[in-house]
């Protein structure tokens, strides 16, 4: 492993530069980068990242990272927000992941998003550890944008639960993930249970998918892992998608993962003064919650679940 | 007539409905409509004089009105009464979240709302006020998408400056971009600074108000006399971001006529009582934007030059 410093981040006088660092595995080669936090929350993205450069740590030491694969893990490039607990660029509230493929003469975050786009650029694969727009618990997942080149049924060797197919959205036009397809890197955002907690099991599972991916791909050799799952491919057009009509607390009736039936509660929504229920959320049918809002008051006509029918 | 309507509403989680206004005043037939709109950003003010200062200007001219204006002063409502530019609770600029949604979240489903009540206007101008780190001029800023059918109403608007821009994909989840694809012509006029309002550009802005509406035969009187704009593409205008954090020092003002190679400021170093970097003019021009919020990292934008023969 060789540790390098890919660019520093400098607020001086009165922040300390930052180095962010790249961890580099096996040859020269750019076989798969792996992008960990670039939000100040992504706690957990970090530590997934974290957890997979000390896993490469052991394994090229055992010698079971093949020649001609090279590797690279970036933990996180989210210090300077992360160190003052906000999710964006403190002075602006930008999000560095609105910002690429950056621009090296633009504003900070573009700047930044440049550097890290050029640490990453080039990569045969690439898998960022990432977050939704929207607070909740998901099932692990691979998503990968539907740009027309994506090639969806390497989605599937992470042995995850879902595959999850997206046509992007204007606003998706400058994450970090459309622009590297755009730059001919495959690349699949991998979704754990937790952002801004550290999930133990869900971030095991993460590393575990990704060693699964190097492995089912030939980069590994005689790595023991578990099987994973069979995985499902499924298009975010077919979730359903389940919203409140009012606002009020909200109460879960039904945990991620779960199995619910046609007309099952599926949470509360309480009046804030009176503890009654304002409105129940039925599964509209058949299926699995694959997102479940994470809230304890919500406002109405929002997404509360998204639901994998059958 | 004046009434004040409901243009689309959701509950909020504890006891209070977020609901969207408008200010509608009604002249005789023939029914055109005008839709001025601001306060998409919470720390964009400059609209809330305008709202306030248009709709008293308008009562007084009411027997002279032919058709309908609709001001709708507070697109974001939470985010003006919180000191807040984006939406509170919510990772996504309002301005990127148009024309909306009912199947995603409480502000798509308010973005749809406000969408479909402007629809089919004869024209909206949509104000904003920068933020609170730039002041700019008076100015219309047009996708070049649009221009050819914009330009000939911009011209009236008594603005110092058309900014004829690049598209982006990412700008087609803006207010005026979807409103444009929907056939309603809409122009962005950006002015002043963030958290404040200068009354002189709003009183600029009104007087072009009247005078587009005299050309669209709104008002029956003659249109008040304006100054043509300077129109300018991307070409033209020069960019000067910091290089060093620190904080800015300006050696020169807004509105200013500066020559190439010119002092612009300096990022200052208060801890040592150095001077970090020195900003030059990378062309002779008009400084458009200027740096008003003086901490600054790297990448801060500091001042836009107006280049070319002016």
């Amino acid at each position: 492993m060789k540790r390098k410093t890919l660019f520093t981040i400098d607020a001086q006088p009165y922040r300390q530069p930052i180095p962010v660092y790249g961890y580099f595995f096996g040859s020269e080669e750019k076989t798969l980068a792996v992008m960990g936090a670039i939000r100040g929350d992504e706690f957990q993205q970090m530590y997934t990242a974290a957890k997979l450069v000390q896993e490469l740590i052991r394994l090229e030491a055992e010698g079971k990272i093949i020649d001609d694969c090279g590797l690279l893990v970036i933990p996180c490039a989210g210090q300077f927000s992360m160190n003052v607990s906000r999710r964006f660029w403190p002075l602006d509230n930008t999000d560095i992941n609105r910002m690429f493929p950056g621009y090296d003469k633009g504003e900070t975050t573009q700047r930044l998003a440049w550097r890290i786009f050029e640490a990453l650029k080039g990569y045969t694969y690439g898998i960022h550890l990432t977050s939704l727009y929207l607070p909740g618990d998901f099932i692990p997942h691979i998503r990968i944008m539907d740009t027309g080149w994506q090639e969806n049924a390497e989605g599937l060797d992470f042995g995850l639960p879902y595959l999850i197919t997206r046509k992007p959205r204007p606003y998706d036009t400058t994450t970090l993930n459309y622009n590297w397809q755009v730059w001919e890197t495959r690349t699949f955002s991998l979704y754990t249970k937790a952002t801004d907690f550290i999930d133990e099991k869900s971030a095991q599972e993460a590393t575990d998918s990704i060693l699964r991916f190097l492995t089912r791909h030939g980069f590994l050799k005689d790595v023991p892992l578990p099987e994973g799952e069979a995985t499902q491919a499924v298009s975010e057009k077919n979730l359903v998608t389940i919203r409140n009509i009012c606002g009020g607390i909200l109460l879960h009736c039904r945990p991620t993962s779960s199995q619910v039936q046609a007309g099952e509660i599926m949470a509360n929504i309480v009046d804030p003064y009176t503890a009654t229920v304002l409105e129940e959320i039925r599964a509209p049918q058949k299926g699995t919650i694959f997102f479940a809002r994470h809230a304890q008051i919500i406002s109405a006509q929002t997404i509360v679940f998204r639901l994998i029918p059958g | 007539m004046n009434m004040i309507e409901e243009v689309v509403s959701a509950h909020l989680p504890v006891g209070e409905t977020l609901r969207i206004q408008k200010n509608r005043i009604e002249g005789a037939e023939p029914k055109k409509r005008l839709a001025i709109v601001t306060g998409t950003h919470g720390d964009e003010l400059d609209g809330q004089y305008v709202a306030w200062q248009l709709a008293r200007v308008l009562k007084k001219r009411q027997p002279l009105l032919r058709g309908t204006v609709d001001i709708y002063p507070a697109l974001n409502p939470l985010g003006i009464s919180t000191i807040y530019r984006g939406l509170p609770g919510f990772d996504l600029d309002m301005n990127r979240i148009f024309p909306g949604s009912s199947e995603e979240t409480m502000y798509e489903y308010i973005a749809g709302g406000i969408i479909e009540d402007i629809a089919g206007a004869d024209l909206c101008i949509d104000i904003h006020a920068s933020n609170i780190f730039l002041r700019e001029i008076p100015q219309v800023r047009i996708n070049e998408q649009s221009a050819e059918t914009l330009l000939p109403l911009a011209k009236f608007l008594n603005l110092n400056f058309l900014w004829v821009h690049s598209a982006a994909t990412v700008l087609e989840s803006t207010l005026a971009y979807s409103l444009n694809s929907l056939g309603t012509p809409t122009l962005v006029v950006e002015m002043g600074v963030g958290m404040r309002i200068t009354k002189s550009y709003g009183d600029q802005l009104i007087t072009g108000i009247l005078s587009v509406m005299s050309q669209l035969f709104m008002l029956e009187e003659p249109c008040p006399p304006v100054a043509p704009p300077i129109v300018s593409t991307d070409g033209n205008v020069a960019f000067v971001n910091a290089n060093a954090s620190g904080i800015f020092i300006p050696r020169v003002r807004h509105e200013e006529r500066v020559e190439e190679g010119q002092l612009l400021g300096l990022i200052a170093d208060p801890l040592s009582g150095g001077v970090r970097e020195e900003l030059h003019s990378p062309a002779s021009g008009l400084i458009f934007t200027l740096r008003e919020y003086p901490v600054v990292n790297e990448g801060s934008l500091i001042a836009r030059i107006l280049g070319g023969a002016l």
